[in-house]
């Protein structure tokens, strides 16, 4: 072994200067010129200050905004950077208790019947804890409500729903989905 | 299921097939040092060996190739140990983090040594841009590169007409870096970024939010760490949630991608080992059988989510849906890779029951880098044993007479990972602490702790993620899990190697059992699932499958 040693440890030096160093700095100024926005995290502005993030959700509870997904870790909120899912099992008696509990918190602020079906996203905890979108459904769910709270016509929030929804990519990936922050920064631009 | 659906598991598996031959072609010319589209990188390759005080033009016998397998990782661990350790003292650490405490530090150097990239730790809070980079990231590209090293060398043996060398290890590792684990790795960091993965070395980032909260987003160099955590079958989150998390994998495009990315490579090295062996039909036979057994996997994986999960977006991604979290965990953990974007635990228990299947049937179908051919060669040695014990002749594989040697090292290498998955998870049911660290009551946290050493055994690196690892019992005991999964593993392989190099090969007569015809693939893929069967269907009865009989019943 004595005789591989210095070999093996002059070659992991040479790779940490090619792997660790070389290729993520060069990477980071590539992405800098090429993509400057994404590289430094999507983050959307007003008047100078940092609103958010078109990538990272935030939590809402205001009637008149449309209400992202349930989150393990509050949309970051808490003063922890760190993401993560709830990670419950689906035969565990507790998720059922919460997923219970939230649609019918849904149902009673969006005036809905006992047994109406509620979108399943909106009341399952999503994998990051961070997801910035809700399903075209769970949108839909919330226009009577947000149009309501906000005094304005049904069809202009529909009109706005509409145009924050993301198709699938290339036609056939992923699923059409609509961006929260996105779509609440537009209601109030109104 | 949607037509959609299941056009895309159609590209998906479309793209990865006709990518096969380009990719494999193009590594069998980088491994054999014959003309490629990336030669006049030469260069660099030559700058590489005379800094690094290496002959590139001396063989190795298999001992020597696993002296230096072994000098290298070990080099590699005790750098990466003591670099998190110091973490605190050194640069690029915008939130001020400290030292890793000593044991998350040891699992955590293990874990990216072994390439199994288990994550006791959450990248955001616990590591610095620094050790990500320095640390993280390059045994990324390394631990990839000696599980294609290992492939070489198994493949040289059984190839062989004579001679006792193995090929050299340093230049396998070094063009591995070089030509094939850099390359993609730009490319596909361009790509990252052009979706909207994070790549810059910013402070986090303090949101005043839309109601009025403070919300504090990490940023940091994700992107060029994230290409080669896809592509080297590492799975190693920057984040804590890995790819859930939307500044690493913000699209379906790029989803997609890093779904491509886990099975590319080990998917491209079944056909290089056809060239190598000079034989394209062995190449495809291997690969045909890991088509089979994933597209099984998934099969079983899609139904007991529509049909049986009745909280189907628990733990997924709005934008990547059920079908694009499904097929990545069948990918991930068909692939030694253990990146997730959705959480495991809360699939349906059959689901996550396959998934589980997948690591401890050895991580083969496809498997990692490298590692997932060596290790379906094992079986195909096996097979190839057991198919002339039943009819009475002595087994040979291309040529090459399998003996007791080969065999003896075979089961090895089979039965080493499998004790640790069972003695290491029967250890941590049996005392208080390893009891304690459950998140799930019942079935399901014995589903935990079965997943976690199912995954570090096998070198995967998923989690169930609601079990607390990150204790002193369980980074110690899913270190030295991973270290035995990796190198009871890579050593009996490299034996096996010698072993077989100096064998003459024989023609075939009327008494060789053909290995390149469809018997064999079935024959195979029989042996694989009846040795996985007869070793976990106890354990996988107490966790996943009761679970789902519950979850069926009305529970």
């Amino acid at each position: 072994m004595m005789k591989q040693l210095f070999p093996a440890i002059r070659l992991l030096l040479i790779m940490t200067v090619l792997t660790g160093v070389i290729y993520p700095l060069t990477m980071t100024a590539l992405g800098g010129v090429l993509f400057p926005t994404q590289a430094n995290g999507s983050l959307i502005t007003q008047d100078g200050a940092i609103v958010g993030s078109a990538l990272i959700g935030q939590a809402n509870e205001d009637a008149r905004y449309f209400w992202s997904r349930p989150s393990a870790v509050n949309y970051l909120q808490s003063g922890s950077p760190l993401s993560g899912g709830a990670n419950l099992s689906v035969i565990n008696p507790t998720l059922r208790e919460q997923v219970a509990a939230r649609a019918a918190a849904i149902r009673e602020a969006h005036g809905l019947a006992p047994d109406a079906t509620i979108p399943n996203d909106l009341i399952t905890a999503s994998a990051s804890g961070l997801d910035p979108h809700i399903s075209v459904a769970a949108a839909e769910l919330q226009i009577d409500r947000v149009a309501t709270a906000r005094g304005v016509d049904r069809e202009a929030i529909a009109a706005l729903v509409q145009r924050f929804t993301e198709g699938r990519q290339l036609g056939f990936l992923g699923e059409a989905r609509v961006n929260v922050l996105q779509l609440n920064l537009a209601l109030d631009q109104q | 299921m949607t037509v959609s659906d299941l056009l895309q598991i159609a590209v998906y598996l479309g793209v990865l097939t006709l990518a096969t031959p380009f990719l494999g072609h193009y590594m069998y010319q980088v491994f054999t040092g014959a003309r490629h589209l990336l030669s006049p990188l030469r260069p660099v390759e030559q700058i590489v060996y005379r800094l690094g005080g290496i002959d590139s033009q001396t063989e190795m016998r298999w001992t020597a190739y696993a002296w230096a397998v072994l000098a290298f990782n070990a080099a590699g661990l005790v750098f990466l140990f003591v670099l998190q350790l110091l973490q605190g003292l050194l640069p690029l650490n915008p939130t001020g983090l400290a030292g890793v405490e000593p044991f998350l530090a040891f699992n955590t150097a293990v874990s990216f040594v072994t390439n199994t990239n288990w994550q006791a730790y959450g990248g955001e809070v616990t590591l610095t841009y620094f050790t990500q980079m320095i640390g993280l990231t390059v045994q990324n590209f390394v631990s990839a590169g000696t599980g294609i090293a290992v492939l070489l060398a198994l493949t040289r043996g059984l190839a062989a007409r004579s001679g006792e060398t193995l090929g050299n290890f340093w230049v396998d590792l070094t063009r591995a870096v070089i030509y094939v684990l850099l390359p993609l790795s730009i490319l596909w960091t361009v790509a990252m970024i052009g979706q909207g993965v994070v790549q810059n070395f910013n402070d986090y980032t303090t949101v005043a939010t839309l109601s009025g909260e403070t919300q504090l987003i990490p940023q940091g160099p994700a992107a060029s760490q994230i290409a080669i955590k896809q592509l080297g079958t590492n799975g190693g989150g920057f984040f804590n949630v890995n790819s859930s998390h939307p500044y690493e994998n913000p699209t379906p495009i790029s989803n997609f991608l890093q779904m491509l990315a886990i099975l590319l490579i080990p998917a491209a090295l079944t056909y290089t080992y056809g060239k190598m062996i000079g034989s394209l039909r062995q190449g495809w036979v291997i690969f045909a059988a890991m088509m089979i057994l994933f597209v099984g996997g998934l099969t079983i994986m899609l139904w007991a989510e529509y049909s049986t999960n009745p909280i189907l977006m628990e733990g997924k991604e709005a934008r990547f849906g059920v079908i694009n979290s499904v097929l990545w965990a069948q990918a991930t953990t068909s692939a030694s890779n253990g990146s997730v974007n959705a959480m495991h635990s809360s699939l349906s228990p059959l689901a996550g029951g396959v998934a589980m299947l997948n690591m401890l049937l050895g991580e083969i179908i496809f498997g990692g880098v490298g590692s997932g051919l060596y290790g379906m060669l094992i079986f195909v040695i096996l097979t190839v044993f057991i198919a002339g014990l039943m009819v009475g002749r002595t087994p040979e594989y291309l040529g090459k007479k399998i003996e007791s040697r080969e065999i003896q090292m075979a089961i090895v290498a089979v039965l080493l990972p499998n004790a640790s998955v069972l003695l290491l998870t029967a250890l941590a049911i049996a005392t208080e602490t390893g009891l304690a660290s459950r998140a799930n009551p019942a079935a399901h946290g014995f589903s935990e702790i079965l997943y976690a050493f199912a995954s570090a055994s096998n070198n995967n690196g998923s989690a169930f993620a609601g079990l607390n690892a990150n204790t002193p019992f369980y980074n110690t005991l899913l270190g030295f899990a991973m270290l035995i999964g990796r190198f009871g593993v890579i050593f009996p392989v490299l034996a096996i190697a010698g072993s077989l190099l100096p064998k003459r090969v024989a023609p075939p007569s009327s008494g060789t059992f053909p290995t390149d015809r469809p018997l064999f693939i079935g024959l195979l893929i029989a042996v694989i699932l009846i040795i996985g069967a007869l070793t976990y269907f106890p354990a996988l009865t107490l966790g996943p499958i009761v679970q789902q009989l519950l979850l069926m019943g009305g529970a």
